[in-house]
């Protein structure tokens, strides 16, 4: 007994009445153990035991009141159990054809076939092993190709089940009539190896690419396994476990150490340090406090603390970032026009093939010519892959964007991952993106013998009672330094000046050198240092208590720590990087030089920044602009592709191409990385995928076989078919050990 | 040439007409014009109905069944719609597709070998 627990959308519900007549169909069902529906959210959650109940009787059972219950949220477990259930019937079937495959072979491939027991040398014993094989374990083929001929399609099944037909209903008929074919000349030989074990290395082909094949979508499990499972709730002053899907917004959520934050909020109480890594890509862990905002699925690592959940279901930060991966792996790349284009029409070339080789072969062959048409004109249906060339780009594109994703790197769709291999120049806007865009004290100098400590604590004491952007990054200094500020009086904000006021018994005065000149307080001695900052791009404000200049606070807005290194990283792949802002000339300069950055376009208004990313793209440039994502919108909408740092919840995901959620500059350049070994990685997929088809194609029509007497033999063409798709896939895996 | 030679070129020439024919000449098929919200479409060597038309801008919801155990047609790619969905063995899959502009959206078997067509009305 495996019993689970999981939640359902319900539609169609509008009362109380509805919500009893849904559980009741339910809990109906046998397997169910309980069952409550949520009225307000819609959704059903089930308990009940896999192995005797599935989704779908849930489904059936409620479809039966009138009500929908939506499968869509299929439940990540089952799938799983259904997949491996399939996977072992075709490991079977795999393991069943290629032993009675193996057998006839010993008793039929010449050279061997002296060393087998006699009766397996006996083509009634061969026809009684290759049966099962060809209706049992290759039945999947006929039902398929059967079911695509009614609708006029054909597939690569179709193309199996055409050529292992061919080689048993061939040998068979030299089974039951030997005497014909002997009577026009040929042995009477049957190649019911052929069809058996060819059958065998198609499924087996066909087990290992499945398998493969998880490993593609392996980040959209790991994110959808992030999800939390319950919340405890505190209610009426106890807390209460509930699960995930009946939180509500507004309800407070506790969370101990060492939990998982079930949805996204607001500390309300409390502080502690949470582990983000599995949404950010950032592995330190990062302090939160009253009123900051927390996402769901993160690790609380060390306090208590309750918070007020914000965003539930599909809002969370989770939820949109698992739909914005299954999205690009849904959407498809510009490069897979041509294998779509080829794909079409491949499998009727590769037939219309097939009966050119059987007539070339019987009418000019060799003889026994019907054997060698026949063989060939199974080689030439067996080799053919088209999967190889449908698996080519979107298993690469799947691979690269769950990559990202797991670097917190969120690229919107395949033609974005695409466009991203072809930037040469990056844009940044300045503030909020390249600094913090908010400014802080980055100078306290005292110029006599008062100490710092007690120039800043004077500065902001006396801006407290300032609203000035400025004065709140005073304020916070001292605080951070935990200085203790004084009382003041008489204060008065000076506009365009700075601030004035009494600190104790002391006439303060702190502002710009227009207030000093006013006061007539002398700052000629400060007069160097001053234009010294200032030329750093920083504001300087002076302090004069009783009329003489005691000090000065130097406030910046300060570069983000990565910002220096991620504009680096990009000059090294030869990248040209611009920086963009509405930052007078001076200060731009000043944090450009600062960054490395040469090309600078300062006193952009914020309308004006969609122009300037034209006008870059006019020199023939393709650009990538790196924005916030909200106030950069239009400029990130015209670039080639707009980069939005994502914070926190806010995250602007839909206005961009590609979205940074873990706030790292470096990831501009391992987003183009990222792109550029995808790219790689499809081309060559397609290259194989093409080249392996116009190779091998030909080869088993036998065209070497004028120069060189080379034929591929049915079973060789088999191995080759198997191995094509599983080495695309594969190669699409190594992906994975890319370091971005 | 002998007379079997004659028949086998005769033979070949025609399977290569006749597969032409039938694969490459096959006319589109008629829409199945989707008048309430949901359409249910059958997976089985293709889809059935293989063309729909729906109305756009409004929410409709297409029910995929999958009745075929090829691998081959266990997904289902919506790429103008960003949607690639595993469709479990007789199980039914829906999608929900709410098309803001007319024209003809196709959609895919995860290997491209299957086609369909949503006509946006």
């Amino acid at each position: 007994m495996k019993e689970i627990k999981q939640s359902f959308p319900i539609r169609g519900m509008r009362c109380a009445s509805c919500v009893k007549v849904t559980e009741r169909a339910l809990k109906k069902v046998p397997g169910v153990t309980d069952a409550v529906v949520n009225l307000a959210t819609e959704r059903a959650t089930v308990t009940f035991d896999t192995e005797n109940c599935t989704s779908q009787q849930l489904a059936n059972s409620v479809a039966t009141t009138g009500y929908t219950l939506e499968l869509e949220d299929q439940n990540e477990e089952e799938l799983k159990a259904e997949k491996e259930k399939d996977l072992s019937q075709l490991r079977s079937k795999v393991f069943i054809s290629l032993l009675l495959g193996a057998l006839i072979l010993w008793g039929s491939f010449p050279g061997i076939m002296s060393t087998a027991p006699v009766f397996l040398q006996n083509f009634w014993i061969q026809l009684l092993l290759a049966t099962p094989v060809q209706f049992w374990a290759g039945a999947e083929f006929y039902r398929t190709a059967i079911a695509a001929l009614k609708h006029r399609t054909s597939n690569m099944d179709t193309l199996v089940a055409l050529g292992t037909t061919v080689a048993y209903f061939y040998s068979l008929f030299v089974t039951v009539f030997p005497e014909i074919p002997m009577k026009l000349g040929m042995e009477a030989m049957p190649s019911f190896d052929v069809s058996a074990i060819v059958i065998g290395l198609v499924l087996l082909g066909r087990y290992l690419e499945t398998r493969a094949k998880t490993g593609t979508s392996e980040a959209i499990k790991k994110l959808v396994g992030l999800q939390a499972k319950t919340a405890r709730v505190v209610r009426n002053g106890k807390d209460i476990d509930i699960p995930i899907e009946q939180v509500q917004v507004g309800d407070v959520i506790r969370v101990r150490p060492g939990e998982k934050i079930p949805v996204d909020g607001v500390v309300f109480e409390g502080d502690s340090s949470i582990d983000e890594s599995m949404i950010s890509g950032e592995s330190i862990p990062v302090d939160k406090t009253k009123g900051d905002t927390v996402i769901g699925s993160t690790i609380n690592k060390s306090g208590t603390f309750t918070y007020k959940a914000m965003k539930i279901g599909s809002e969370t930060m989770l939820a949109q970032i698992i739909k914005l991966v299954q999205e690009a792996q849904g959407s498809k790349a510009p490069i897979q026009k041509l294998a779509d284009a080829v794909s079409s029409y491949f499998v009727p070339i590769v037939i219309m093939l097939s009966f050119t080789t059987f007539g070339i072969w019987y009418i000019f062959g060799p003889q026994p010519a019907f054997l060698f048409a026949m063989l060939n004109t199974v080689a030439v249906l067996i080799i053919a892959c088209p999967c190889a060339m449908g698996l080519a780009t979107p298993t690469a594109i799947m691979v690269g964007t769950g990559i990202g994703a797991e670097k917190g790197i969120l690229i919107r769709d395949a033609e974005s991952l695409e466009t991203a291999n072809k930037i040469n120049t990056v844009v940044f806007d300045k503030t909020g993106t390249l600094t913090h865009g908010k400014p802080d004290v980055t100078d306290v100098v005292s110029l006599g013998k008062v100490k710092e400590s007690k120039i800043l604590r004077i500065a902001a004491s006396i801006e407290k009672g300032s609203e000035h952007s400025l004065a709140e990054a005073i304020v916070k200094k001292a605080e951070e330094e935990e200085l203790e500020l004084e009382k003041v009086t008489k204060f008065k904000a000076i506009a365009g000046h700075g601030v004035e006021g009494t600190v104790g018994k002391d006439k303060v005065y702190f502002g710009n050198r227009r207030l000093m000149e006013r006061e007539k307080v002398d700052y000629q001695t400060a007069n160097e240092l001053l234009s010294k900052y200032e030329n750093e791009g920083k504001t300087v404000m002076l302090l004069a208590v009783n009329g003489k200049l005691i000090g000065l606070v130097g406030v910046a807005d300060t570069v983000k720590e990565t910002a220096k290194a991620g504009v680096k990283a990009l000059q090294k792949r030869g990248i040209d990087v611009v920086m963009i802002t509405g930052d007078n000339h001076r200060t731009a300069d000043a944090i450009a030089q600062k960054l490395g950055i040469n090309r600078v376009l300062a006193e952009v208004l914020p309308d004006q920044k969609e122009a300037e990313v034209r006008k870059i793209q006019a020199t023939g440039a393709k650009v990538a602009m790196v924005g916030d994502g909200i106030n950069d919108a239009p400029a990130l909408a015209a670039a080639d592709i707009g980069i939005a740092m994502g914070s926190g919840t806010d995250v602007a995901i839909e206005a961009a191409d590609i979205t940074l959620i873990n706030k790292d500059l470096k990831s501009v350049s391992s987003a183009i990385e990222l792109s550029k070994k995808t790219m790689r990685t499809i081309k060559m997929n397609l290259f194989w995928a093409f080249g392996y088809n116009v190779v091998l194609i030909p080869v088993a029509m036998g065209v070497l076989y004028p120069f060189s007497g080379i034929l591929l033999n049915p079973i060789f063409a088999s191995v080759a078919m198997a191995l094509s798709s599983v080495s695309v896939v594969s190669n699409s895996l190594l992906l994975k050990r890319v370091n971005v | 040439m002998e007379l079997d030679k004659i028949f086998v070129g005769l033979f070949s020439i025609g399977g290569i007409v006749f597969t032409y024919w039938f694969f490459l000449m096959r006319k589109d098929e008629e829409a199945v014009v989707v008048s309430t919200n949901s359409v249910d479409i059958a997976v089985d060597g293709g889809y059935s109905p293989r063309v729909i038309s729906i109305p756009k801008g409004k929410k409709t919801t297409i029910n995929f069944f999958r009745r075929d155990s090829s691998t081959c047609l266990e997904e289902v790619v919506l790429p103008e719609f960003k949607i690639r969905k595993y469709l479990p063995l007789n199980r039914k899959v829906s999608i929900v597709v709410n098309p803001k502009e007319s024209g003809s959206y196709e959609f895919a078997c995860g290997m491209n070998m299957f086609h369909g067509k949503i006509v946006v009305e």
